[in-house]
């Protein structure tokens, strides 16, 4: 024991543990420090948990696709703990966007990016900003089809780019296909030059929060004025209290949550299924980015076609040039959302469309199925009803892959209509004429149904009405 | 003692001091950039390599022509030579072969040229569904629906020995 305390006085005097270090964690913080404060040490600490999970990782993971989803194989399978480590890296990095929206909404909203914390602020936006490139760019190293083809879908929206589209997409598939290059490229930009990027950021962020101090909580009638707020911090930092152990333990306590809740989702839930590898020779694929981009997912699909270039590469300028804003235009004024009523609103309302846009991402309706073109052909209620003739109608409309895109009675795609009261609606003209011109996103069959097929199809529809109602067309009674 | 550098001429200081430390400020300055441009031109010339990659297109074998049959549209797998040793499953495509009639063939790639996904060929309807965001496309390529900006791209084809050939001349986009 003797002998650990003069080691531990032989480092100290020569690394000043004791002398610097100390000081700066007992540094005074505002009494007004509650549980809200947290949120910042809950992101770091899911980012600590990723780092030390990935490397982990990496030394089993081959890089490359002609060992990338073997060696994956061989972790969740075959490797101690590989299953919980790669299960903890794939939850980690949906709590590391989590958080670190959950932070920066609780910093907005206590108006702590104005002076002098702006650049905190700004370096926070550098940082969601990698934090989302790094989600992108892992995606693919789980080299499954979902992450081939959706990268694929990433390089191409680069392309969109005007004059340097091109060179971004050749550079991001690096070669002329996405092949080889690609994975070792994104592998080594994944683990060794944006985790770079986020330490030096992360440096200056946790150096600002030092040399400026974390923010009083918010009161109403106390604003920021550049004039006074220096010396009023420091008033109020004179009744302050050392940030270790007073407010620090509630940082731990958050962050022994994060670490439990991520190896108990790890545990319960399991790593991403390992579905087929990556192979470009097949083209069977429904390719979905990870959960928490399923929202622009469904931007891409809704997007009118005549302003899609704008919102592919104008949309996330603009969200991140807006957010960069925001100390730059409101470095001064009130704080406490008594007196900012429109802060919540402005939160709120992203929210709430990102929240409906993840929900449709998921339903896909404008994604044919395919699934329901092999399955039998109608519910049995509909098929029962059906003599022999219509029958044949409804053979067509399975065989000609009307089922994609048509439900009947809920059975089927919903890119367009459900037809299961189609005859309500619309006469056998009408029907003739929809089918073989198309129109409104639907193909037209001219070409593809004979007419005998055209004919039997149109009786099958026609048929399909609600009960008790008269077919389409029938004239009123006088 | 303290000392401070480009301060004007204090009393004591001769001119030569003064510019000895300029000299020294700017050696100091300008060599740290040298080392930065020494390290950058290799890194970052390696880094956008693939700018610079004139490897030719080379033609690919997609199989015998009397495989196609005529007025059917089936897949085939495009082998790239000149992928990477370690490219996997990577160094072949899918590629959708129509054959309208005697040697009337077009090969088709098959990303959607709306965002890449792989499009597939449905037969009943005779359309390729994109299974992402809604686009269709007719049997010619052309669009039928939904958000694609303009028809599949294709891959120039021959006929040699009895072998279609396609050349692989790499993804294609907008």
């Amino acid at each position: 024991m003797k002998l650990l305390l003069l080691t531990w006085r032989w480092l100290d005097e020569r690394l000043g543990f004791s002398s610097t270090i100390m000081p700066i964690v007992r540094h005074p913080v505002p009494r007004s420090v509650n549980w809200w404060y947290v949120t910042g040490s809950a992101t770091l600490m899911a980012f600590i948990l990723q780092v030390v999970t990935g490397v982990a990782l990496a030394t089993n993971y081959v890089p490359a696709p002609s060992g990338a989803y073997d060696s994956l194989h061989f972790i969740t399978s075959q490797a101690e703990f590989g299953n919980i480590l790669r299960g903890m890296h794939f939850f980690g990095a949906s709590a590391m966007v989590v958080l670190v929206l959950i932070h920066m909404t609780q910093v907005f909203m206590t108006g702590s990016y104005k002076y002098p914390r702006e650049l905190n602020w700004l370096s926070g936006v550098l940082l969601l900003a990698l934090t989302l490139a790094m989600a992108f760019t892992g995606q693919l190293l789980r080299w499954d089809q979902n992450a081939f083809w959706s990268t694929v879908v990433g390089a191409e929206q680069a392309a969109r780019t005007p004059v340097i589209g091109g060179i971004l997409t050749k550079l991001m598939i690096a070669g002329k296909t996405m092949g080889g290059a690609t994975l070792t490229r994104f592998f080594a930009i994944h683990v060794f030059l944006i985790p770079a990027l986020i330490f030096a950021v992360v440096g200056l962020h946790l150096y600002l929060v030092i040399r400026h101090g974390v923010s009083e909580w918010p009161r109403a009638g106390r604003p920021v004025h550049k004039a006074t707020y220096l010396s009023e911090y420091d008033e109020e930092l004179k009744h302050g209290e050392p940030f270790f152990p007073d407010a620090a333990w509630k940082d731990v306590i958050v962050m022994l949550l994060v670490v439990v809740a991520i190896i108990a989702l790890a545990v319960i839930f399991g790593p991403p299924h390992l579905g087929k590898p990556a192979d470009p020779t097949i083209v069977q694929a429904y390719p979905r980015p990870d959960w928490y981009f399923v929202w622009y997912f469904a931007v891409l699909a809704l997007s009118p076609p005549s302003i899609e270039n704008l919102v592919i590469l104008g949309f996330p300028l603009l969200v991140f040039l807006g957010l960069a804003l925001i100390p730059l235009l409101w470095p001064t004024g009130e704080r406490s959302l008594r007196s900012r009523p429109w802060a919540p609103a402005v939160v709120t309302v992203p929210v709430i469309l990102v929240v409906v846009l993840s929900v449709e991402g998921f339903r896909a309706p404008w994604s044919p199925n395919f699934a329901a073109l092999g399955a039998s052909p109608l519910p049995a209620a509909v098929q029962n009803q059906l003599d022999p003739a219509r029958q044949k109608g409804a053979q067509v409309f399975q065989f000609r892959g009307c089922r994609a895109c048509h439900a009947i009675e809920g059975a089927g795609g919903h890119k367009g209509p459900d037809l299961g009261a189609v005859g309500d609606r619309l006469t056998p003209a009408q029907l003739t004429t929809r089918i073989a011109a198309g129109g409104g996103g639907m193909p037209a069959y001219a070409g593809v149904l004979s007419p005998a097929e055209m004919q039997v199809l149109v009786d099958f529809l026609q048929g399909l009405r609600s009960p008790n109602r008269e077919p389409a067309g029938t004239p009123l009674a006088p | 003692m303290s000392e401070q550098p480009a301060q004007p001429q204090q009393r004591g200081e001769s001119r030569s001091t003064l510019s000895r430390r300029r000299l020294f400020t700017r050696v100091a300055v300008g060599g740290g950039g040298l080392v930065a441009i020494a390290l950058a031109v290799p890194v970052v010339g390696y880094l956008l390599g693939p700018l610079f990659d004139s490897t030719p297109a080379t033609w690919a074998d997609l199989g015998p022509v009397d495989s196609f049959r005529e007025g059917e549209t089936r897949e085939a797998e495009l082998s790239d030579p000149s992928s990477l040793p370690w490219a996997g499953e990577t160094a072949r495509t899918a590629v959708w072969v129509r054959r309208a009639t005697g040697n009337d063939f077009t090969a088709f790639q098959v990303n959607c040229t709306h965002l890449g996904c792989p499009v597939n060929w449905l037969p009943g309807a005779q359309l390729f569904l994109c299974p992402c965001h809604g686009g269709v496309y007719n049997g010619d390529g052309t669009v039928a629906g939904g958000p694609p900006p303009r028809s599949l791209f294709t891959y120039k084809t021959r006929i040699r020995d009895g072998r279609l050939q396609a050349l692989a001349s790499g993804l294609q986009t907008v």
